[in-house]
C-alpha cells in the first residue's frame, strides 16, 4: 500500500532521542526509525512492545524436545526394539544429549527464521529505502502521513527538532519481492491512477 | 544520598543469633556426638561430626571464595558493569580468610586423628593392603593434602586482599585521570592474572580432587573439579545477589538497577544449566560406561537411603531455575530473585551434603539437629563478616575508572 511519508534525518543520537520523545507527544505515529548501528533504549523511546521473539524460542525448543524424545521412544520401545548392552528399552540418560542438541537446532534454526520474518529481512525480499544513507552515518526517522495530516507542518517540526535532511516521499510501506526498478515503475502507474 | 552503610541492630542480632546457635550446636555435638572415638568407622555418631563439619567449611570456603573469583574474571575482562555492586562482592571475599582458616583447623583435625572413616586414605592398615591406594600415595598422602590445602587458603585470601586494598585505595586517591587509571587498572590486571591461573590448579582440578573426591577414594571422575567448581560459582552468585538486594534495600548502592538485577539473575540462570551440563556429563559416560568400580559411586546414591536426595538435587539446581529465571520479567523481580537465590544456596548445600555423607557415613544419614545447626553458624560467620567489611567502607567507589560503565549499563 502506498502511503505519504515524512523523512527527517539526525546526525547524532543525542538529537535523536529528545526529537522521538517530542514527535510522539506531538502526536505524529512514527513509520520507524533507520539506524547505522543498534542503538541501546531506542526502542523504549519509540514505544515499541516487547518482542515475542523468546517465546517462539521456547515453543520451537519444546517442539524438538518432544520429536526427539518421541521419536526416539517410539523406535526403541514399539517399533524397532534392540537389546543394547543390556540397557534398558527406554534408557532416558543415552537419549539426552540428542534431545539437547534437537532442542538447541529447533530453538536456533527456528528463531533465525522467525527474526527474520518479524523485521521483514527474508532473503530476496525488497523494501523501500527512505534515505541510503541511514546505512552508513544518518538516523532516520520516518512519520507517516494521515489523510488529515499537512506534510509541511511536519517538516517544519522535524526541522526545530534538529533534523539535518527533510523531505516527503510516497513509498510502498511493506516489502516485496522482484526488483527495485519495476516496482518504483509500478507506484507511478498507480499514482497515475489515484490521480485520474 | 547515604554511601555510607551502618548495620541495623535487628541484623547484628540475626548474625550474632545464629553463630551461637552454629556454636552451641558445636559444643553439643563434641559432648554428644563423641568426635574423637571411631577413626576406622565403627562410631557413627563421631564419623558424622566430622562429615557435616567438613562438607559445611568446604562448601562455605567454596561460595566465599566465589567472590574474589568474580572480581578477578570481571576485571581480566575489562568489564564495568559491576563495579557499582564491587563493594559488595569484595565483602563476602573479606570473609574467605575466615573461612579458610576454619576449614584449614577442620583439615588439621581430620589428619592429626587418622580419621579412615573420613578419608580411607588415611588409615594406614587400609593403605598397606590395597594396591590402588598405594599407587595414589604420591598424591593422597597428609603432607600434600595440607600444605597444598594450606597454599591455597593463604593465596586466596593473600589476592583478595590485594584486590581489596587496590579498590579502597580508589576512594582515598580522588578521581583518576586516563594515564591514573590506565596505571591502577594494570595493576589489578596483574594480580587477576596470578589469582586466575592459581585458581585453575585449586578449584579448576586439585583441590576438589583432594577434599571431596578422596573421601571416595576408590573412584575418580575428571570431571569432579569443574562440576565442584560449577557447583560452587552458582551459589556463590545467588549469595552475591542476595547481599546486593539486602543492601539495595537498607537505601545503599545508588547506582544499581533492575539492569544490574538482571545480570547477575541470567549469571544464575545460565550457571545453573552449565552446573546440569557437568553433572551429567560425569553421571552419563559412568552410567553408559557401566563398569563396576566407577558405577559403585552412583549405586550408594541412586538405590538406598540417598535416592531421593538425588533426585531433589536435580530438581532444585536444575528444573527449578532454568523453569523459574527464564523470563526476562522474573529476572527483574526483586522477589523472585531472592526466593530463587536461597533455593540455589539450598540446593547446592544439598549437592555437596550428597558428595560428602554417603562415602562416610554410608547408609546411615542423617538430617537433623546437628546438620541443621552448623550451616547455620556458618551463615552467621558470613552475614557478621559482610556488615563488618561493608560498615567499615564506603558502599560505591566512586572514583573507580569503571564506574560511569556501571552507571550507564543497560541490558
Amino acid at each position: 500500500m502506498i502511503k505519504k511519508f515524512v523523512v527527517g534525518s539526525f546526525e547524532d543520537e543525542k538529537d535523536l532521542f529528545p526529537a522521538v520523545k517530542n514527535v510522539r507527544r506531538a502526536g505524529y505515529k512514527i513509520h520507524d526509525v533507520y539506524t547505522p548501528f543498534p542503538i541501546h533504549g531506542l526502542d523504549k523511546a519509540m514505544g515499541l512492545r516487547e518482542t515475542s521473539l523468546h517465546t517462539a524460542g521456547f515453543i520451537f525448543g519444546i517442539t524438538g524436545t518432544s520429536i526427539a524424545v518421541g521419536g526416539m521412544g517410539y523406535i526403541f520401545t514399539t517399533d524397532w526394539p534392540l537389546n543394547i548392552g543390556g540397557k534398558p528399552h527406554f534408557p532416558l540418560p543415552a537419549f539426552i544429549p540428542i534431545t539437547f542438541e534437537l532442542t538447541v537446532l529447533m530453538s536456533a534454526v527456528g528463531m533465525v527464521y522467525t527474526f527474520l520474518w518479524l523485521c521483514k529481512m527474508m532473503p530476496g525480499v525488497k523494501k523501500h529505502h527512505f534515505n541510503l544513507r541511514s546505512t552508513d552515518d544518518l538516523m532516520t526517522m520516518v512519520i507517516e502521513c494521515t489523510p488529515n495530516s499537512n506534510p509541511l507542518e511536519i517538516e517544519n517540526f522535524l526541522k526545530q527538532n534538529g533534523a539535518i535532511e527533510i523531505n516527503t516521499q510516497d513509498a510502498e510501506e511493506g516489502w516485496w519481492f522482484g526488483r527495485y526498478d519495476k516496482e518504483q515503475k509500478l507506484y507511478r502507474a498507480e499514482e497515475v491512477a489515484l490521480e485520474e | 544520598m547515604n554511601n555510607q552503610y551502618v548495620a541495623p541492630a535487628g541484623f547484628k542480632k540475626w548474625s550474632t543469633g545464629l553463630m551461637i546457635v552454629g556454636l552451641l550446636t558445636l559444643i553439643l555435638g563434641i559432648i554428644f556426638l563423641n568426635p574423637l572415638a571411631g577413626a576406622h568407622g565403627d562410631n557413627l555418631n563421631s564419623t558424622r561430626f566430622w562429615a557435616v563439619l567438613l562438607q559445611n567449611s568446604i562448601f562455605f570456603l567454596m561460595i566465599t571464595n566465589v567472590a574474589t573469583f568474580f572480581i578477578v574474571i570481571n576485571t581480566l575482562a575489562m568489564s564495568g558493569w559491576q563495579e557499582a555492586f564491587r563493594r559488595v562482592t569484595e565483602a563476602i571475599s573479606s570473609v574467605v580468610p575466615i573461612m579458610g582458616g576454619i576449614a584449614m583447623i577442620i583439615f588439621l583435625c581430620l589428619v592429626l586423628g587418622h580419621r579412615g572413616d573420613i578419608y580411607l586414605w588415611l588409615d594406614k592398615n587400609a593403605v598397606a593392603h590395597d594396591a590402588t591406594l598405594k599407587g595414589k600415595q604420591g598424591f593422597l598422602n597428609p603432607w600434600f593434602y595440607l600444605i597444598y590445602s594450606l597454599l591455597a587458603i593463604f593465596l586466596w585470601s593473600y589476592w583478595g586482599k590485594k584486590l581489596r586494598d587496590m579498590s579502597l585505595k580508589t576512594d582515598e586517591a580522588g578521581t583518576m585521570d586516563y594515564e591514573a587509571s590506565k596505571k591502577w587498572y594494570r595493576k589489578t590486571l596483574g594480580v587477576s592474572a596470578y589469582y586466575a591461573v592459581f585458581y585453575i590448579v585449586t578449584i579448576g582440578s586439585l583441590i576438589p580432587w583432594l577434599w571431596l573426591m578422596s573421601i571416595d577414594a576408590h573412584w575418580f571422575s575428571t570431571m569432579y573439579s569443574w562440576y565442584t567448581f560449577a557447583s560452587g560459582f552458582v551459589s556463590g552468585i545467588a549469595l552475591l545477589t542476595l547481599f546486593v538486594i539486602y543492601f539495595k534495600n537498607r537505601g545503599q548502592l545508588e547506582y544499581v538497577t533492575n539492569e544490574h538485577l538482571q545480570d547477575l539473575g541470567k549469571y544464575m540462570f545460565a550457571f545453573s544449566i552449565f552446573w546440569t551440563y557437568l553433572w551429567f556429563d560425569q553421571f552419563m559416560l559412568q552410567w553408559y560406561g557401566n563398569i563396576p568400580e566407577e558405577t559403585i559411586y552412583f549405586k550408594v546414591r541412586l538405590q538406598g537411603p540417598y535416592e531421593g536426595l538425588f533426585y531433589l538435587n536435580l530438581i532444585l539446581n536444575f528444573v527449578a531455575p532454568i523453569l523459574i529465571l527464564m523470563k526476562r520479567a522474573a529476572k527483574r523481580n526483586y522477589f523472585i530473585i531472592t526466593f530463587m537465590c536461597i533455593l540455589i544456596i539450598f540446593g547446592h548445600w544439598v549437592d555437596f551434603y550428597q558428595m560428602v555423607m554417603p562415602g562416610t557415613v554410608r547408609m546411615h544419614p542423617h538430617l537433623s539437629w546437628y546438620e541443621i545447626g552448623i550451616p547455620l553458624g556458618f551463615v552467621g560467620i558470613i552475614m557478621w563478616g559482610v556488615s563488618r567489611f561493608a560498615s567499615r567502607v564506603p558502599m560505591t567507589p566512586k572514583n573507580n575508572p569503571f564506574i560511569k560503565e556501571s552507571i550507564i549499563h543497560f541490558v
